[in-house]
């Protein structure tokens, strides 16, 4: 294990101060600094065709983007379909997700929505049957309806923001559940906004580095 | 079906005078037999191949894929290579798109057919290299009830290329390769699929297909904003210890003399990724040769103590930054790229240039000397740091022990060869030991002489690419390194270099063992060799001569010239089986995810780090 080449031991090389961190991140060599996760709520305008689905969650999974939630559905144009796909990660995370999945070829765009964008989730809870005006009651609580039941089960639909929907699952434990069905967050911009409109402002700030103002910014 | 006319008319139909008689007449007096109408599926796929300007089909074939082939018994235009194994056929349209520039087509079958292709289509999609692939499909009233020879070709192909499509129409399927064929080549370049199910290459169709054209939502930016452009000008002209990290995308975007012209302009030290090797001269005063695991000594000084790298067309791979902790710590990263998800996937770039290497890369000479003059300094500014990278190359000389008598050593059989060699010669290889010691040791000038299995890392490579290599460029000397171990997974296609008589010389650089993992084995499993010597390994020149080549062994330093210029002169495939020091190890080494600073020179400095 001798051979090799020649020129100074690694000990006595030239070496620099700088410091990355696990990110490539450049940073203060003092200091330890990462990314923390944060939510991001992705809105994405794909063509309608088969195996969208397939190729998006494909792309999720083989590079590890921690995934909360995935919802597709039709929109108004029956060739496009528009995905809500809701991730944690940290902040470079977010970022590549988004670009990995601009790249896909039947993805029309991609855009995060604002932190306070409308945010709706749908579930469904099957409880025992022994109290009804109970869980009746419970679900009024949280404008939920009762579906369905029967003497030995009732379903109960809610809708709403994930944390009412976490609450609600909690409220009705009291009742034996029996299934959860939740569809995972379906949003959309507040306001008057509408996706074309994110991808507009997003194109005018990459070109003049302004925010343009608009009629329903608050 | 339509009831639309071919888009061309029939010869003799031609309405006034103009451009499109001309046209016509010209092509009738060549007698081109250029088709202008299709029947079926099948036709349709053949034609669009020849629209997209096609020349050659690597493929092997099959049940599902023969309605193809039967078209392809027509056309004047395209020329097919049956290839021994489907894996072969992918590797050579791979290096068919690294040389020539132009997207390699492979085909196979289903089933077995297409999986064999997925190798050579996940080694294009790490390297970024144009193929299309078109694969044959069980009829799709039985897609997806386990028919003979079926498989989920689009579901096992979508992570390994940019896009895969599944044609389910006769009157669509043309079109849909032409759309590959331009999404391949278009961009970032990259592997595409079409499944073919046999059915829709059946159909009947009158639909011709249109130019090649990339889907409207594949929309790849050209020039990057000018004011960006300013500010990484700017903190080019401030940087103290500026470098060039050059990587594949030069070589992609045909800018390499573009790279000539603003390292040289401006003075700037030029290192190159593996996949960039080629893209700026190794002769060169400013070229520290390649960075990275294997990379020289003098290049991983420069990229690890830089304040200012200028990386185009590079993705960061871990081979290339080690630790990406210790990855150029002081450098500010000007990151040009034509894809946008490669800023900051890996390094952080604090100036993203998003964009074609070559405009970026004209757009910033424009800036430079604004810059420079902005900041009151000048390209002289960096003659101390030239002056270090100089010191460094001095230091870390690549150098070798020089066999006087055996055993013989690789470096020197890579070195003698490309001394012997042409200038313009292309150089391919398997993957392993062999690969390095033939990038280190060979002096690249040229773009597009280096052909390897970067990211994947394909052991296999060498046989099939050098194929490829020589049909994209028939006129230049082409010379395959390969490992024993790396040899042995695709020897089969040295039957095809036969029958298409296809000068090419192989070196085997034989040291029976997969050399690279015996030398992990001996570095960090504490020498147990498991698995890793072949002593069994058959005697490749007499291997060569079965399969109609010419084989020769060396063993003798001393006749090292002499073999080498034997098998170049030879007019077909020659295979030498080149007996080499088993103890040869490949070094410099930066141990997996270690400092590119700290590489090891040799097994002692290994054991240190």
């Amino acid at each position: 294990m001798t051979q090799g080449m020649d020129g100074p031991h690694p000990d006595e090389r030239m070496r620099p101060e700088g410091r990355r961190n696990s990110q490539g991140i450049r940073i203060d060599p003092e200091a330890e600094a990462t990314h923390q996760p944060r939510k991001a709520v992705l809105s994405t305008l794909v063509n309608h065709e088969p195996g969208v689905l397939a190729e998006v969650s494909g792309l999720f999974s083989r590079r590890q983007f921690n995934i909360e939630s995935l919802t597709v559905g039709a929109t108004d144009d029956p060739e496009v379909a528009r995905m809500t796909i809701v991730i944690e990660e940290p902040e470079p995370g977010v970022d590549q997700a988004k670009k990995q999945l601009e790249k896909l070829v039947p993805v029309i765009s991609v855009e995060e929505l604002e932190p306070e964008a409308v945010q709706r989730e749908l579930v469904l809870v099957k409880v025992s049957g022994e109290k009804p005006d109970d869980v009746n009651a419970v679900a009024d609580m949280y404008d939920g309806n009762v579906v369905d039941a029967s003497p030995e089960a009732i379903t109960v639909e809610i809708t709403g923001s994930q944390q009412k929907i976490e609450a609600a699952v909690e409220a009705f434990d009291q009742f034996d559940v029996q299934e959860v069905v939740r569809t995972g967050a379906a949003a959309v911009e507040r306001g008057a906004d509408t996706l074309e409109d994110t991808r507009r402002k997003a194109e005018t700030i990459s070109e003049t580095g302004e925010t343009p103002q608009t009629a329903t910014d608050d | 079906m339509s009831e639309q006319t071919p888009v061309s008319p029939p010869d003799g139909e031609t309405t006034g005078e103009g451009e499109q008689t001309a046209e016509t007449a010209a092509e009738a007096d060549e007698g081109s037999t250029t088709r202008d109408s299709v029947s079926t599926g099948a036709e349709s796929v053949v034609a669009a191949l020849e629209q997209a300007g096609a020349e050659t089909l690597f493929g092997v074939q099959g049940g599902a894929i023969m309605p193809v082939y039967d078209a392809l018994y027509d056309s004047e235009e395209l020329t097919h290579v049956t290839m021994a194994h489907e894996q072969g056929a992918s590797h050579a349209a791979d290096a068919y798109g690294i040389v020539s520039g132009k997207p390699g087509v492979c085909l196979a079958t289903s089933g077995p057919g297409a999986t064999n292709l997925v190798t050579g289509l996940a080694d294009a999609s790490m390297d970024s290299d144009p193929v299309i692939a078109l694969t044959g499909q069980v009829p799709t009233n039985f897609v997806g009830n386990d028919a003979f020879q079926e498989t989920d070709t689009v579901g096992v192909t979508q992570p390994v290329t940019k896009h895969s499509y599944f044609a389910a129409d006769s009157d669509t399927v043309g079109t849909e390769v032409g759309e590959a064929f331009a999404l391949a080549e278009e961009g970032r370049q990259g592997p595409t699929l079409v499944d073919l199910p046999k059915d829709v290459t059946q159909g009947e169709t009158d639909e011709f297909p249109g130019e090649p054209e990339t889907p409207d939502t594949y929309n790849p930016p050209n020039e990057a904003e000018p004011e960006a452009v300013d500010s990484a000008a700017a903190a080019l002209a401030e940087a103290e210890r500026p470098v060039i990290l050059a990587g594949g995308g030069v070589i992609k975007a045909e800018a390499s003399d573009e790279l000539r012209q603003f390292a040289t302009d401006y003075e700037i030290p030029v290192i190159t990724t593996m996949p960039g090797i080629g893209s700026f001269p190794e002769d060169h005063e400013l070229s520290l040769e390649w960075a990275g695991m294997h990379g020289t000594g003098y290049a991983n000084m420069a990229i690890t103590n830089t304040d200012c790298m200028l990386a185009i067309g590079t993705r960061f791979d871990d081979r290339l930054t080690g630790s990406v902790e210790t990855f150029a710590p002081d450098a500010e990263v000007i990151h040009v790229d034509i894809d946008p998800a490669e800023i900051s996937k890996n390094i952080e770039a604090d100036y993203p240039l998003i964009g074609d290497a070559k405009q970026v890369l004209r757009q910033l000479d424009d800036a430079m000397p604004v810059a420079y003059e902005a900041m009151d300094t000048s390209p002289d500014e960096y003659a101390e740091w030239r002056e270090q990278c100089q010191a460094w190359k001095d230091e870390y000389a690549m150098t070798y022990d020089m066999p006087e008598d055996e055993p013989l050593k690789p470096q020197y059989v890579v070195e003698r060869f490309s001394e012997l060699a042409d200038d313009d010669a292309i150089v391919t290889t398997g993957v392993g030991q062999h690969q390095m010691w033939a990038s280190q040791f060979w002096t690249f000038t040229e773009p597009r002489t280096w052909v390897s299995s970067h990211g994947l890392g394909t052991m296999g490579y060498g046989v099939p690419s050098a194929i490829g290599a020589k049909i994209a460029a028939p006129d230049q000397e082409v010379v395959c390194f390969d490992g024993d171990g790396s040899f042995l997974m695709t020897v089969q296609e040295l039957s095809v270099a036969v029958r298409e008589d296809l000068d090419i010389t192989y070196v085997v650089l034989n040291n029976e063992a997969v050399g690279m993992v015996r030398q992990w084995q001996d570095g960090f499993y504490e020498g147990r060799r498991m698995a890793s010597e072949y002593p069994w390994i058959p005697q490749f020149d007499m291997l060569a001569e079965a399969f109609g080549a010419r084989g020769f062994r060396l063993e003798d330093p001393a006749e090292v010239d002499e073999i080498i210029e034997k098998a170049r002169s030879y007019d077909g495939p020659a295979v030498v089986d080149a007996i080499i020091d088993p103890a040869e190890n490949v070094y410099p080494m930066v141990p997996s995810g270690g400092d590119n600073g700290l590489f090891a020179l040799n097994g002692d400095q290994l054991g240190d780090l």
